[in-house]
């Protein structure tokens, strides 16, 4: 099958100031592909060339294997987008908010209705359906988004931090309700600055920092890749084990008085981090997709 | 650059959008044009009166509410689309990211801010609709030749909706508004033959009111409800078009530049 989304050396330039640096990748179809990286890294503008919001200033992008700068008409049609800025118009009610949108799409008035109620009941927004959109939470605002995102019955769903702000509550269910979704076939393809998010959701993922691709591949696979199993993280270590690590080349990062040992399951590092250093704070845990993500981009703030 | 290619009735739906919108506060969109001429008439028909006798319009006498009531039309035109296309479309674009939204939809940038355009000069036609009646019910239109305003208005809307957006597409912040308010609106309201006629004027200030497209659009109100004008009714006529096209352009490539990055 052809890949869905298409990107050869795609860049977005803006006045000199170059947001996405010539980057490549595909996206299958039914695949979850989650696009992380720090503030200003060129998530956003990346993804907006995606939905032709943003015209492309090189390479070659190809949606559905159309090409995003003639037709970009026919490509929206079949996709859905939840944009990060709150884009609902509030001068309507919820229902009304979903209406409107698929007239935007041409989708005739009775099969808008049909459309309509069934995603208002798939969010749980059924008693919300006369409500006034400014009235409306966080959660339910973004529930009402993603509603919208899907009213045409998009193939392509994208997702610009979907979850950014939420609660637990509603961000458990919106996880679920995309799994739901993914189940169906859908293809997505999301940012988050939540990489619990990204390991759990997404099938493959890649890396951006500066414009440009770090990394990308399968959330597993790069934790393996790029950290191994296991973290030490100990608080208030003395420079003995400092010296310790760098004789035996073991990987890690300092980070404020913490140390971040890569110990990759070494029970050696750690038999010798419990016993012979006795740090005051001491944490064994497995490698996540944080741990990967903060050793490529930094640890340092960035804006 | 625009494309004309990127134009097809799609745009239909957001200017439909807008006439939801409007349809729910419809009582108080249609109370300004209802009193607002009454108002006028009462003040100006009472208090100026007595004052102004002796005006000539077109070689004909007229008393001065009769001059006046056709010109209340032509600047609530100007008011109701100019407004629209300025404060509300820019309230639309900057603090609700309405047009953000839109442009995830298969509609393009030109669709949107034409229905935007072509809205305001609907908005401009059913107010002009509605004071075309309180004034008739006055006994300043003439009819049937007065519902012609109707379709006038809506050229009229075209003109300053394509201009005010035009300036929603160059303006840094809201407040700026106020500029081309006093500079451009304001002195158009007061000297281009709204209340004196523009013939009693020194030549060069005849020739200065030429190029304010509400004296055309006055001039042609007055063609409409009293059956005299003072100039040519075919130049005022194609003085609007040529003004809605350039606008129209403008407003289409300040508006591209300002949101398509």
């Amino acid at each position: 099958m052809d890949p869905i989304i298409q990107a050869e050396c795609l860049c977005k330039k803006y006045d000199g100031f170059t947001a996405v640096d010539s980057i490549s990748f595909e996206v299958q179809p039914g695949e979850c592909f989650g696009l992380l990286g720090p503030n200003g890294a060129g998530k956003t503008s990346a993804i907006r060339m995606i939905y032709g919001f943003a015209p492309i200033s090189g390479g070659r992008l190809r949606v559905f294997g159309l090409d995003i700068e003639t037709e970009w008409r026919q490509i929206r049609s079949r996709i859905g987008v939840c944009q990060q800025d709150n884009t609902l118009d509030p001068d309507l009610s919820v229902l009304q908010n979903l209406l409107i949108f698929a007239g935007y799409f041409r989708i005739p008035a009775r099969k808008a209705r049909q459309r309509a109620e069934e995603l208002l009941h798939f969010f749980a927004l059924e008693k919300k359906i006369e409500a006034k959109v400014g009235e409306l939470s966080g959660g339910l605002a973004r529930r009402l988004t993603l509603a919208r995102a899907l009213i045409n019955d998009p193939e392509l769903i994208i997702l610009d931090e979907p979850t950014t702000g939420l609660d637990p509550q509603s961000r458990h269910l919106l996880w679920e309700r995309l799994q739901h979704l993914r189940a169906q076939g859908k293809t997505f393809m999301l940012t988050t600055h939540y990489m619990e998010e990204a390991a759990q959701l997404c099938d493959r993922l890649m890396i951006m920092d500066h414009g440009k691709i770090l990394i990308q591949g399968t959330p597993a696979g790069l934790i393996q890749e790029h950290i191994g199993t296991s973290i030490i993280e100990v608080g208030g270590a003395g420079p003995e084990l400092r010296q310790f690590l760098i004789d035996r080349s073991i990987g890690f990062d300092q980070m404020g008085e913490r140390l971040i040992i890569y110990s990759n399951g070494d029970h050696t590092i750690e038999q010798a981090v419990r016993t012979t250093f006795r740090p005051e704070q001491c944490t064994f845990r497995s490698a996540t997709m944080e741990d990967v993500f903060l050793r490529l981009t930094g640890r340092e703030l960035r804006e | 650059m625009i494309r004309i290619s990127n134009i097809s009735w799609r745009f239909l739906s957001v200017w439909r959008r807008n006439l939801i919108v409007y349809r729910k506060i419809w009582k108080v969109n249609f109370m300004v044009p209802l009193l607002e001429p009454a108002f006028y008439i009462l003040a100006f028909g009472l208090g100026f009166q007595g004052l102004v006798t002796n005006l000539r319009y077109g070689g004909q006498a007229l008393t001065y509410t009769q001059f006046m009531a056709p010109a209340l039309i032509g600047i609530s035109i100007m008011y109701n689309s100019f407004f629209e296309t300025t404060y509300a479309s820019f309230v639309r674009m900057y603090y609700q990211k309405t047009f953000d939204g839109m442009m995830t939809t298969p509609l393009s940038l030109e669709e949107i801010i034409l229905a935007e355009i072509v809205w305001s000069a609907t908005k401009a036609a059913a107010a002009a609709t509605v004071m075309l009646f309180v004034l008739g019910l006055f006994g300043f239109v003439a009819f049937p030749s007065g519902l012609l305003v109707v379709p006038l208005a809506f050229l009229g809307g075209l003109a300053f909706g394509s201009v005010g957006m035009f300036f929603t597409g160059i303006t840094p912040s809201i407040d700026m508004f106020n500029l081309p308010i006093f500079l451009f609106i304001t002195p158009m309201f007061l000297f281009s033959g709204t209340f004196f006629p523009v013939s009693g004027l020194p030549a060069w200030a005849q020739s200065a009111a030429l190029v304010f497209p509400l004296y055309h659009l006055v001039e042609l109100t007055r063609l409409f409800c009293l059956g005299r004008v003072e100039t040519p009714p075919l130049l005022s006529v194609f003085y609007l078009v040529l003004f809605t096209l350039c606008f129209l352009f403008l407003a289409l490539t300040t508006m591209r530049r300002r949101l398509v990055k």
